[in-house]
């Protein structure tokens, strides 16, 4: 492991998945302070852009993004492919849908 | 004014039973109302579509009794709606029955209970949809026609406050509703003391998870939310919880897209200027919630329908050969079921392979590339609308890993484990059809209020 690599997992609090409704799925990323809100908020590291690059899929898929200041949040939402439990789905709460962002490198 | 108290023990009554202790606290705070929600959607679709409940009867006559004996005792209403998770008429007679029957066991003094019911008929929404009315899709998804709804077996309305407070004007002690918006429940009382929807439903929005607004995470502790004009405190129950700016803030947030807007029949919470501040150590304020009010009064319709019969097989693969050529395995195996049971999509069954430990949990979401783990589990599903053909496709499914045909395989008598040669029986599969929006004229069209008198000692007597 590289010294000095700062990530996601190491700067929020709270990292969770959950549905949204049936269709969607919305990804909550809760700081542990201002100062580690503000840097990933301003590092351009998780916008709609580069989290639709890391579940490799369409831009448009990104319904909802929010930077959500009182609760020093960055919070996304993502279109279901298929309603939630639906024959063949897989996670009928959206709930471990997160880890791939514990990963996202900050600058 | 003085303030309004309302108490709240679970987040939904009866998935698993409530915490009595921080509850039995929160009573002897004397709030006004009693509310607790008992449903959703996040349970999919089989609950609504079959009309079954995914919480245990016990559990649900449990919650219903701790409340309904501290609400009686306190002589202030209890307010439960989305009864029995879905909040289908058969979800609101069973909380009803849950009532009477608890009143009984207790000999409780007589008083008035509403009913609310909120199912559809999906002849009721052919005919709308005939008169002209549209069925507007929600979410990207199209507007219904006559097919989506022949493909939906059971759909519920979703009510605002203003069906539950008008069965409170009209003397409702206990008020059992059907499918409702979660924070309805706790806006109806508010809209009766005065408050403006803005602060009511907001209120509602906040209190809706119970102890999910508070630190550090437990579920089904009781909150207390002591609520005045654009301000509202809410306060943990549990004395190792408190509820904080930044609890608030970050349920506020929680299972919806987006934090800044609550949409229910009568209109929209705008969130957009909230403020969390700290009261004290276990309480917070939030305050800023403005509502507006719809031009036109659109309520939500959630649909279930039944897509076929469910069988399930497990298998486990430890050769390395076969995990590394999975794809080409499966790709083999389903060839071999369309040969048999003809082409997938035109004879009408499907199958899944769910592959645990490369992307069982994300599927198509996964982004981490296929490795090759020391053993790989596979949960076959096949769906299909008859049952015996859905077994027999189950069993051929698995099996064929068995006999996967990979060139360089080594293992003869077998490529697969199967945990047991069983095909086992899922309930139906059902999907959501309906994630739409009814254009109605009021609020209250769509549903149904009865009242009745419940007298436990005249049952207890009798």
């Amino acid at each position: 492991m590289l010294k000095n690599r700062t990530t996601l997992r190491d700067l929020a609090s709270t990292i969770r998945s959950k549905n949204a409704g049936v269709d969607h799925i919305t990804f909550d990323i809760i700081f542990k302070d201002r100062a580690a809100f503000e840097r990933v908020r301003d590092s351009g590291v998780v916008t709609p852009e580069t989290v639709a690059a890391l579940f490799n899929i369409p831009r448009e898929r990104i319904t909802d993004f929010v930077v959500f200041e009182p609760a020093k949040a960055i919070k996304f939402t993502l279109r279901r492919l298929r309603p939630s439990g639906s024959p063949g789905e897989s996670d009928v709460f959206g709930s471990q849908h997160y880890p791939p962002l514990f990963e996202v490198e900050v600058p | 004014m003085d303030a309004v108290t309302i108490l709240c023990p679970t987040g939904h009554l009866g998935f698993t039973p409530l915490e009595k202790g921080s509850f039995l606290a929160g009573c002897d705070l004397r709030p006004d109302v009693i509310v607790a929600d008992s449903g959703s959607c996040d349970i999919g679709p089989y609950p609504l579509g079959a009309d079954s409940q995914a919480s245990p009867p016990a559990w649900q006559r449990h919650d219903l009794e701790v409340m309904l004996l501290a609400a009686r005792r306190l002589g202030v209403p209890m307010i439960v709606g989305s009864a029995s998770d879905t909040g289908t008429d058969r979800g609101v007679a069973q909380f009803a029955a849950f009532i009477r029957d608890i009143a009984a066991e207790h000999g409780l003094a007589p008083f008035r209970m509403a009913t609310i019911f909120s199912e559809q008929s999906r002849e009721a929404l052919l005919a709308r949809l005939a008169d002209g009315v549209p069925i507007l899709g929600l979410d990207g998804r199209a507007d219904a026609d006559d097919a989506l709804l022949a493909r939906t077996d059971r759909i519920v309305a979703v009510m605002d406050a203003e069906p539950i407070a008008r069965a409170l004007r009209q003397g409702a002690e206990v008020v059992i509703a059907g499918r409702a918006s979660d924070c309805a429940l706790f806006a109806a009382p508010l809209l009766n003391a005065g408050l403006s929807p803005g602060t009511a439903y907001y209120a509602g929005k906040l209190m809706e998870c119970a102890s999910f607004c508070c630190e550090p995470f437990m579920g089904k502790e009781s909150i207390l939310g002591k609520i005045r004009e654009d301000d509202i405190r809410i306060t943990a129950l549990h004395p190792g919880q408190r509820c904080t700016p930044a609890s608030l803030a970050g349920h506020a947030m929680y299972e919806r897209r987006n934090p800044f807007f609550e949409h229910v029949v009568s209109g929209t919470v705008d969130m957009r200027n909230c403020r969390y501040d700290a009261v004290d150590e276990r309480t917070a304020r939030a305050s800023g919630a403005v509502f507006v009010p719809a031009s036109q009064p659109m309520v939500k319709l959630e649909g279930a329908g039944k897509v076929g019969e469910r069988r399930l097989a497990i298998v486990g693969i430890r050769d390395p050969y076969t995990i590394e050529n999975i794809d080409a395995a499966i790709a083999w195996a389903r060839a071999r079921l369309a040969d048999r049971f003809g082409p997938s999509e035109q004879a009408g069954w499907t199958v899944h392979y769910h592959l645990f430990g490369r992307n069982g949990v994300m599927g198509e979401l996964e982004p981490t590339p296929p490795a090759n783990p020391h053993e790989l589990g596979i949960v076959v599903e096949t769906v299909c609308r008859d049952a015996d053909r859905a077994e027999e496709i189950c069993a051929l499914a698995a099996r064929n890993l068995f006999y996967a045909r990979l060139a360089e395989v080594k293992g003869t008598a077998g490529t697969a484990a199967l945990m047991a040669d069983e095909v086992l029986v899922g309930k139906p599969g059902y999907e959501w059809t309906l994630n739409h929006l009814l254009p109605v004229r009021d609020a209250c069209e769509v549903f149904r209020t009865e009242f009745h008198m419940v007298d436990g000692r005249a049952r207890r007597a009798a």
